[in-house]
């Protein structure tokens, strides 16, 4: 990029952050957004080397995926913070936010600047740790919140873990609040679902699994709403997949408490149906649900009571897939087809593209309190150029995850990214567009 | 046999009584009563699977299936072999489906398999080029069972449509409930089951059955009467309080097998929990008890799924 400044002209500008959506242009300079604006550069030369026609696509913030599961440290041979890096920017995502969950587990300040350097070190895509809820994960002793924010967590989670000792989890809860920090959580009764693999029903009757009521989940949303509001600390459910959750948070956001909420792309499109013949892929945590949740799962996002839409990207080599159904491991690959899920929902008319793409750009960055996710004057250009129509077959071996267990394998897509920028430089390019 | 060399299974495999038809189940069914007769014969050996190779392997231990199976086997001329979870490398680590492909490469012709995990015979067969019978997995399906129960109900004389069969225990876990579900369903059977909430899916109204709390008014017109095996670990509280009490209400007894209709037949899939599921007044009553009978139609009905299964088979190479 020639002198640091970029031009992109000839695009279609959408940012829910200003609510633009909009032909126009857009102006990079050292790595930050110059200049935006609706019909501007509409008269450039666009044979001027310093200037990309974007040919009407859609030119977006980056998007932030606020739940991303990697192997490093621990478990590089499932995913590196490298490899997740490029699956990322071929998805369009800029920003990741990866979980605690690894070995040995973030709650140290030190291992969250482990985290940092090690991406800073081998990552294109902006990696944001979370740091641990409860020391070692196991839910019984808080920890250094404080010490740990100013080591650079952007937020505080057990991961897929649920806190089942409520009194640790409220102290932890107002704790948190005296640091004015995002606690995000996840809701699945440990003891209710405790080996079991799929959601209860006629389909894992059928398939003679143990299995677990979505209400492992509901109980969990209503107690964790209770210890916000008695707490008042900034909470996150990182992901909900049933109808009744959905309801329930409906009303605490009616109430004015502090709570916002996730769902994982997979929700918003499969069923519990879809682990067809002990299909292992489809054993994601927490379950696919029925097809009523998943439509509640797509209203939800319409609606706005769900605030964001992540990969809930969980890498599993495979040798744990290669299971039998009850044996194998839980989790989903999902950066790469973050955007293409998305997107769906607005080719099936679920909600407008300015209204999907904030599910994954300014929702999650005004939740964690980042300044990226908006195209403004002054704001980082990381960007992201999204053809919404182009075909996308989701080919397991093709995919740039260190772990092929999509749960999309064949399933057709429609819109990918075409370019990624970070700093206004471009780290993905899929080929010339149309 | 008579009706050798005509197809009688669509599948290479045998995973489920699920995807049969009525016309297969018949088919099997017939031509059983043709191996419950060789059973019975002096010379109880036909050579149809004379050169052929059947392996039982077996993840979960079986002392019943696991014999019956290598018997029909050996009756039909095949060389059998036994494979047990102890023996095997499992427990070094080994995957299912690499033992599966380990397996493979020896070319066997049948793999029969037990697993203690749903889906895993399913998942096994997709992954080898000979057939595969489903022995039990998990709790998901036992087709030869239900097979075999079917048998010995058919030759008692009794029409399956309009027929009323009690089961009654630990539905939740049971494969045999569930492979029986669907074949007493499809044969035209009505089908109760009795037992207490904790082993009963919820979602099992599903299935065109009736669910009962109260063993007693279940049995109140059944023909059949089958008893489940209720594991023991299940009884310490984590879904029965204890045994005494699961059998004071569930347990099948003279007085409760007084409900049922005059001549009802008591069926169990073995081994039985005597004081426990069964009272053992009932189950050594030759008047009314199957079980053994039961044995006996295990074989002729492995005999039989061998023999259909082998008719996919062709002389030289597989082409499955």
């Amino acid at each position: 990029m020639s002198g640091g400044r970029t031009v992109f002209c000839n695009a279609r500008l959408v940012d829910a952050a200003t609510g633009l959506d909009a032909k126009g242009g857009l102006l990079v300079e050292n790595g930050k957004i110059a200049d935006v604006g609706a019909g501007l550069f509409n008269d450039i030369d666009r044979n001027d080397p310093e200037v990309i026609d974007c040919h009407g696509l859609v030119l977006s913030p980056g998007l932030i995926d606020m739940r991303v599961f990697t192997g490093e440290p621990g478990s590089e041979h499932r995913e590196t913070l490298e490899s997740a890096s490029r699956a990322a920017l071929a998805g369009g995502v800029t920003t990741i936010i990866v979980m605690p969950n690894t070995d040995p587990v973030i709650d140290e300040p030190s291992l969250v600047d482990f985290i940092r350097r090690r991406a800073e070190a081998t990552a294109r895509v902006h990696v944001l740790p979370m740091a641990a809820l409860t020391r070692h994960l196991a839910g019984e002793v808080m920890t250094e919140i404080g010490l740990l924010k100013e080591a650079g967590a952007v937020a505080f989670t057990d991961g897929d873990r649920t806190i089942s000792n409520t009194r640790v989890l409220r102290r932890a809860l107002a704790y948190a609040s005296s640091f004015d920090v995002l606690v995000v959580g996840h809701a699945e009764d440990p003891d209710l679902i405790e080996g079991t693999a799929v959601n209860e029903g006629e389909y894992a009757m059928r398939l003679g699994l143990p299995a677990a009521p979505a209400l492992a989940e509901t109980m969990i949303v209503e107690r964790d709403i209770r210890l916000v509001e008695l707490t008042g600390a900034r909470y996150h459910f990182g992901q909900i997949s049933c109808r009744a959750s959905l309801e329930v948070i409906a009303k605490a956001k009616a109430r004015g408490l502090p709570i916002t909420c996730g769902v994982s792309a997979h929700h918003l499109v499969l069923n519990e149906l879809d682990v067809g013949p002990y299909y292992t892929f489809m054993k994601v945590k927490p379950p696919l649900r029925t097809e009523a949740d998943r439509a509640a799962m797509v209203e939800g996002v319409a609606s706005g009571v769900i605030d964001v839409i992540v990969s809930s990207h969980d890498p599993q080599a495979a040798d744990t897939k290669r299971q039998p159904f009850a044996q194998a491991a839980f989790g989903a690959a999902g950066l790469e087809t973050l955007l293409p899920v998305a997107l769906g929902l607005y080719h099936n008319g679920a909600a407008d593209l300015l209204h999907v793409l904030k599910a994954v750009t300014s929702a999650p960055a005004q939740i964690l309190g980042l300044e990226s996710g908006v195209m403004k004057q002054g704001a980082a250009a990381d960007l992201a150029l999204i053809d919404p129509d182009a075909p996308f077959v989701v080919e397991p071996d093709l995919l740039r995850s260190r772990s092929k267990n999509t749960p999309f394998k064949g399933r057709l897509f429609q819109g990918q990214a075409v370019k990624t920028f970070i700093g206004g430089e471009c780290v993905f390019n899929r080929g010339a567009p149309r | 046999m008579s009706q050798a060399h005509q197809p009688i299974l669509q599948s290479s495999h045998l995973i489920g009584i699920e995807g049969l038809s009525v016309g297969e189940i018949t088919a099997l069914l017939d031509l059983a009563e043709e191996y419950v007769a060789l059973g019975r014969a002096k010379e109880k050996k036909v050579p149809l699977l004379k050169g052929r190779t059947v392996i039982n392997l077996f993840f979960e231990a079986s002392t019943r299936t696991q014999s019956s199976f290598e018997l029909a086997g050996k009756r039909l001329g095949a060389d059998v072999m036994n494979m047990s979870v102890k023996t095997s490398s499992v427990t070094k680590g080994e995957t299912l489906i690499d033992t599966a492909t380990t397996l493979n490469a020896m070319r066997p012709d049948i793999l029969v398999v037990r697993h203690q995990n749903s889906g895993a015979v399913s998942m096994l067969a997709r992954k080898v080029n000979c057939c595969v019978v489903n022995a039990g997995d998990g709790s998901h399906e036992h087709p030869t069972q239900a097979l075999l129960d079917a048998l010995t109900i058919r030759r008692r004389g009794k029409t399956f449509q309009g027929l009323t069969v009690a089961i009654c225990g630990d539905i939740l876990h049971s494969r045999v409930a569930r492979s029986n579900i669907y074949l007493l369903g499809k044969l035209g059977a009505r089908v109760r089951l009795v037992g207490p909430k904790t082993l009963m899916p919820g979602t099992v109204a599903r299935f065109g059955v009736e669910t009962f709390t109260d063993m007693r008014e279940g049995l109140k017109g059944a023909d059949i009467v089958m008893m489940l095996r209720l594991q023991l670990e299940r009884m310490s509280g984590a879904f029965v309080p204890s045994t005494r009490e699961y059998f004071h209400y569930w347990g099948l007894d003279r007085e409760k097998l007084a409900y049922a209709n005059p001549g009802a037949l008591v069926m169990h899939p073995g081994p039985m929990n005597r004081g426990v599921e069964i009272d053992s007044s009932v189950a050594d009553d030759i008047e009314v008890s199957l079980i053994h009978e039961q044995v006996e139609m295990g074989v002729a009905i492995r005999m039989a799924v061998l023999d259909a299964l082998s008719r996919g088979l062709c002389a030289g190479e597989h082409h499955l």
